[in-house]
């Protein structure tokens, strides 16, 4: 059944990344909030990489039906919409922001 | 190649990490940003290289229609909807995680798995009803920010009732599939998912337009944590720490939100805040307040011959779309040598930082951003409030008034200025439906009219004098 050594060591890369992301994120100003959360969308379209999993997975067992390979290819959408867009919107954003004085930047 | 694929994995998360990093300062933000693509195609690449190519017309497919309509969303959407575009992302991450839960247990039904493995039973219902939740709720936050429905409150009696049955019958069902490992009745599962998705659409219902800063973030918070479960499932740690950071910013947001509103989480949930009970906010109070009303021209002199102007944007700015005309205002004073600032409260706006965004799609420098501590800083040394559509978030009895519904709630400190201008469009009260005693200070006036309008009329005027 479940080996536990290794539900032990995704246990501690989970409590050990929570502790980064607090870290890193606190330190992020308010005024790149609305940034900060369309990047945190593209990071969670991780996501994608899962989807794409399952879906090998389910084209290697005998019954991948229309329904579930529906189900399956959406689930791939899903996750490329939020790594494209994402990230892309979160690019248009941050160049808008600028000093002064620089046109850009 | 075990091996290789882990290293490169491991190289993808301190890409995740460090861009994350460097979006701690604006000047660094996009490197940042780049920094986190570059991990993802690394990531991607990692994944298709070790499913070899099985299933690739359904994964490319997927790829080419979700990407394009990714990319084609963020190269049209219009700053102000940021809101919604959010919202909708939230709401892809959380349906994404649901449905490869549901393919994956599809697929150990199919290899003919009986007892599914504890952690795989615990982590695949729990990311499905957490991700079938942030999805559907997204959904709803999305259609109350784009006006496709009310943004304000929807409540009916035995409301809470309601959302803790669809609660409790998704911890039983939860329980049951956990318990027997997934050995239940075929239609267990599809149960769970069509009650997590009620729940999501229950639970956002009754929230209005004003907390949506709140919801977005807790959203955002859950489909990170149903991706970081999602990835329990699937025995990868790169789900999980990808997960985990956005459950961990989320988090940072949500309780950022609640604080800068000086509310519990809860209150804000099951709170229904501003729904009055029924009554319209424009007859919130008793009498009419006594306000002095000025011109464009008084307006106009006040600020081009002031020292230092702050100019306090709201979600009012937002609606009228002023803030290419606010800058143009700024640049004309700042011809005329008038320092101007802009004070941004935390929940102005929609979402967190939705304010700022909206300036610097109008080229303000960003350091001209003051968040609510430096603002409150420079408002006794200030000539002119200028206030653009913002109401709760300036209202004094928040300091004052035991009574208040807002009291306790930090507030920017207008009325500590020499001169307050509130850019108004009528005398109904905010969000909140509360009166804002400012507007009766001797040292506040009202300027009628939309927002972009008086602001574009104040332009030409001080371009006159």
């Amino acid at each position: 059944m479940t080996d536990i050594s290794h539900l032990l060591q995704l246990l501690t890369v989970l409590v050990l990344a929570v502790f980064v992301g607090f870290e890193v994120i606190s330190k992020v100003p308010t005024t790149l909030h609305t940034p900060l959360m369309s990047a945190t969308n593209a990071i969670h379209g991780i996501v994608l990489v899962g989807a794409i999993v399952v879906v090998a997975a389910l084209f290697g067992t005998p019954l991948h039906g229309p329904l579930f390979t529906t189900l399956a290819t959406v689930a791939v959408a899903l996750g490329a919409i939020n790594v494209f867009g994402g990230f892309a919107v979160t690019e248009r954003m941050l160049q808008m922001f600028r000093r002064k004085g620089n046109p850009r930047g | 190649m075990t091996v290789a694929f882990a290293l490169l994995d491991l190289l993808a998360i301190a890409l995740f990490i460090g861009g994350l990093h460097f979006l701690n300062a604006p000047p660094t933000a996009r490197f940042g940003n780049r920094l986190a693509a570059v991990g993802m195609l690394i990531a991607l690449v990692v994944v298709l290289v070790q499913t070899m190519g099985v299933g690739w017309w359904a994964i490319a497919i997927g790829i080419a229609v979700g990407g394009a309509i990714g990319v084609v969303a963020a190269v049209r959407v219009k700053m102000t909807a940021m809101p919604q575009m959010v919202a909708l992302y939230n709401g892809a991450g959380g349906g994404a995680a649901a449905l490869v839960s549901t393919v994956e247990l599809v697929v150990s039904r199919a290899n003919g798995v009986q007892a599914l493995d504890p952690v795989v039973a615990v982590s695949l219902a729990l990311s499905a009803v957490i991700g079938a939740v942030s999805f559907a709720g997204s959904l709803i936050a999305f259609a109350k920010l784009q006006e496709l429905m009310t943004g304000r409150p929807i409540t009916y009696v035995g409301q809470q009732i309601v959302n803790g049955f669809v609660a409790l019958a998704i911890l039983g069902l939860l329980g049951w599939f956990i318990a027997h490992l997934g050995v239940v009745p075929p239609w267990t599962y599809p149960a769970l998912l069509v009650a997590a998705l009620l729940l999501g659409i229950l639970f956002v219902l009754p929230i209005g337009g004003a907390d949506m800063p709140v919801v977005i973030s807790l959203l955002n918070s859950a489909t990170g944590v149903a991706v970081a479960i999602t990835g329990f499932e699937l025995s990868s740690t790169l789900l999980i720490i990808c997960g985990a950071l956005v459950g961990a910013s989320g988090t940072i947001l949500t309780i950022d939100m609640s604080r800068a509103m000086n509310r519990s989480l809860t209150n804000v949930l099951f709170g229904a805040f501003g729904a009055g009970g029924g009554t319209e906010p424009a007859a919130a109070g008793g009498a009419p307040q006594n306000v002095r009303s000025v011109s464009v021209d008084d307006v106009a002199a006040m600020l081009a011959y002031a020292s230092k102007v702050m100019f306090v944007p709201g979600y009012g700015m937002a609606v009228a779309q002023a803030q290419h005309g606010v800058k143009a205002l700024a640049d004309q004073l700042e011809k005329r040598d008038v320092k101007v600032l802009y004070a941004i409260h935390p929940v102005a706006g929609r979402m967190p930082g939705h304010m700022n965004v909206l300036l610097a799609e109008a080229n303000v420098p960003y350091e001209q951003l003051l968040d609510l501590d430096a603002a409150n800083a420079e408002f006794p040394t200030a000539d002119v409030a200028l206030v653009i559509g913002a109401n709760d978030v300036t209202n004094p009895a928040a300091r004052t008034v035991k009574s208040s519904p807002i009291y306790g709630m930090p507030i920017l400190d207008v009325d500590k200025a020499a001169n307050v201008v509130v850019l108004k469009r009528s005398m109904r009260s905010g969000f909140a439906g509360i009166e804002n005693p400012l507007y009766e200070l001797p040292n506040c006036s009202m300027l009628f009219g939309d927002a972009k309008a008086s602001v574009d009329a104040l332009t030409a005027a001080v371009k006159e004098l």
